[in-house]
């Protein structure tokens, strides 16, 4: 599939925007001094802002967009904008009401954190849903989303809290620590998915010739590429993907991890934590598109799914 | 509403037949001829001429080939949308602009709510959706309802434009809810079938095989036999050796 940028970005940031402000709104960050919560609320609603925005980017008629809140009953596009929305509407609430009367009580955040998660789990399900993408079409592609919006949010928590000059308890460094060492983990089992899961669809299966013999592509049926060769005909090398997977896992995993156990509650270390993961988390979304295969390939000159090497 | 309707007693789609299309693309032109002045926004082209040609078309022909040796075909193979039962484009539109018509199964896109998001054309496995690159908004086969159902049509053109067009009759157009339409009977007889079927999509539209290739074991029907010619008689022999004479 073809790496859109702004699709890229709005995953990775609004991913990131999300798990920070599931975590602010547990009240763990002492927010009674104004500046810290105009900081806090201006980070969150800045990276789910950027990243929804992004997102509208490469429609054709962004002007609609409001109409894709319409049919959240079988969309898992539609459903992940109305609860965007609720998400971004209880977090206005949940800071206005700290600014006026001090935090709000618990059962609200834990409310606005199952809101944040069914959020993170309906973008990833646009992409988990498809069956015609045999490599997205998988049980750890929402736990994966899950997971990373979770270890990106914890390390841009613990980054505010070290801003801000407030104590680091220790449990949730080691919180941190292990939802790093646990995306990662699951992510890496969700490539050993991708290289070792057959699809059943082939060539022969898309155009039903096989009883005669092997099929071939002959001639496709146009002399340049089309929008369905641009937008899904994109597949990056096996070699480079699996370079690009160890650089995702060392700006994601290592680099974070040592920052976290070694930088102590510099502000400025644990900066550069929440840059690196991000900087994996990109690469990983890049990888994401390009080493996944579409079905329609089938009819233009691919013979089986698996990604060539 | 982009929730799928009830499965509809009148199901209109295509047969294509494998066996006879040759691939001259006639169905491809008069298709894009049809919908560009038809239903919703014209087809554009980002090229419509030079090197690099490009643009949005609603039906495509490709060509494989199966088989090895003398069993080998080539096959011509047209595909546009097969108006599947279990359509994905639909259900994954997020504004409502993707339907299935409860009427007769038609999946149309309304191009006024449509965004261009693109994600209908990732959920069909066939590749039968393609961008309009002018107006940003989704183009796929209309199955012509503009055509089919227009009474300002003689009786003879209502049916689709690539059906009427196609000069071998390799197209055909029908309602599958009948089992005793042409189209349906034409499937049951020649063992049509459905593209990807593992992809749980359900398509309307069915494809009929290449029939497999006649054998011929008869010496008289040889083309190399037929060449052999007899030493000729009477005039032609006479002919023959006075040609020969000349040299
Ligand atoms: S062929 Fe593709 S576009 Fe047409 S109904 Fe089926 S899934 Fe939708
Ligand atoms: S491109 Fe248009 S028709 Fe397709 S899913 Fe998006 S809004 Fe619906
Ligand atoms: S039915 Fe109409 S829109 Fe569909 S492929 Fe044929 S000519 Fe094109």
């Amino acid at each position: 599939m073809h790496p859109a940028w702004s699709i890229i970005f709005f995953t990775s940031i609004s991913g990131l925007g999300l798990g920070l402000a599931g975590l602010i709104v547990l009240g763990l960050l002492d927010l009674s001094l104004f500046s810290h919560l105009l900081i806090a609320s201006s980070a969150v609603f800045g990276l789910i802002g950027a990243g929804l925005l992004s997102s509208t980017l490469h429609l054709g008629h962004p002007e609609r967009a409001w109409r894709a809140l319409s049919q959240w009953r079988s969309s898992w596009l539609s459903r992940e904008g109305v609860l965007a929305v609720l998400v971004l509407a209880s977090l206005a609430c949940w800071f206005l009401f700290t600014l006026f009367f001090g935090p709000p009580p618990l059962w609200c955040g834990i409310l606005i954190l199952l809101m944040i998660v069914a959020t993170v789990y309906a973008t990833s399900m646009i992409y988990g849903s498809l069956k015609t993408v045999a490599c997205w079409h998988h049980p750890l592609t929402p736990v994966c989303y899950l997971m990373f919006s979770a270890c990106g949010g914890s390390v841009a928590f613990l980054t505010m809290l070290a801003l801000f000059g407030q104590p680091t308890p220790q449990m949730l460094k080691e919180i941190t620590l292990t939802f790093l060492v646990g995306a990662w983990t699951l992510k890496y089992a969700w490539w050993w998915a991708l290289d070792n899961r057959g699809s059943a669809s082939n060539i022969e299966t898309a155009t039903g010739l096989g009883t005669i013999g092997k099929v071939r592509s002959l001639m496709p049926p146009h002399t340049s590429e089309n929008y369905l060769q641009k937008e899904m005909g994109f597949v990056v090398a096996r070699r480079h993907a699996i370079k690009l997977r160890y650089i995702s896992i060392f700006f994601g995993a290592l680099l974070p991890i040592v920052c976290v156990i070694f930088g102590g509650s510099s502000a400025g270390i644990l900066s550069m934590a929440t840059i690196f993961h991000m900087i994996g988390i990109f690469v990983e979304r890049w990888l994401f598109f390009a080493e996944a295969k579409h079905v329609v390939t089938l009819y233009y000159g691919d013979e089986q799914l698996s990604i060539s090497s | 509403m982009t929730s799928l309707p009830e499965p509809s007693a009148i199901k209109l789609g295509l047969v294509i037949d494998l066996d006879i299309c040759v691939g001259c693309q006639a169905c491809v032109v008069n298709c894009k001829e049809w919908n560009t002045s038809g239903y919703g926004a014209p087809l554009s082209d980002e090229s419509a001429y030079g090197a690099q040609p490009s643009g949005s078309w609603l039906n495509r022909v490709h060509a494989f080939e199966a088989g090895v040796g003398e069993d080998a075909k080539t096959v011509h193979f047209p595909k546009s949308c097969l108006h599947c039962e279990d359509a994905p484009c639909v259900t994954a539109c997020p504004t409502g602009a993707s339907f299935k018509r409860a009427e007769d199964g038609i999946v149309l896109v309304n191009e006024d709510w449509c965004i261009g998001c693109g994600l209908c054309a990732w959920s069909c496995p066939y590749g039968a959706r393609e961008m309009d690159p002018a107006e940003g908004v989704m183009k796929k086969c209309t199955l012509c309802v503009d055509r089919i159902y227009n009474e300002n049509l003689p009786e003879e053109d209502r049916v689709p434009a690539c059906v009427r067009t196609c000069p071998t009759n390799a197209r055909h157009f029908g309602d599958f809810g009948d089992p005793n339409s042409d189209v349906s009977i034409m499937v049951a007889e020649r063992g049509g079938y459905d593209l990807l079927p593992e992809q749980g999509t359900k398509p309307v539209n069915k494809y009929l095989p290449p029939r497999p290739r006649r054998q011929s074991n008869d010496e008289s029907v040889s083309l190399l036999a037929m060449a052999d010619v007899a030493t000729p008689k009477g005039f032609w022999r006479w002919m023959d050796s006075t040609l020969e004479k000349l040299g």
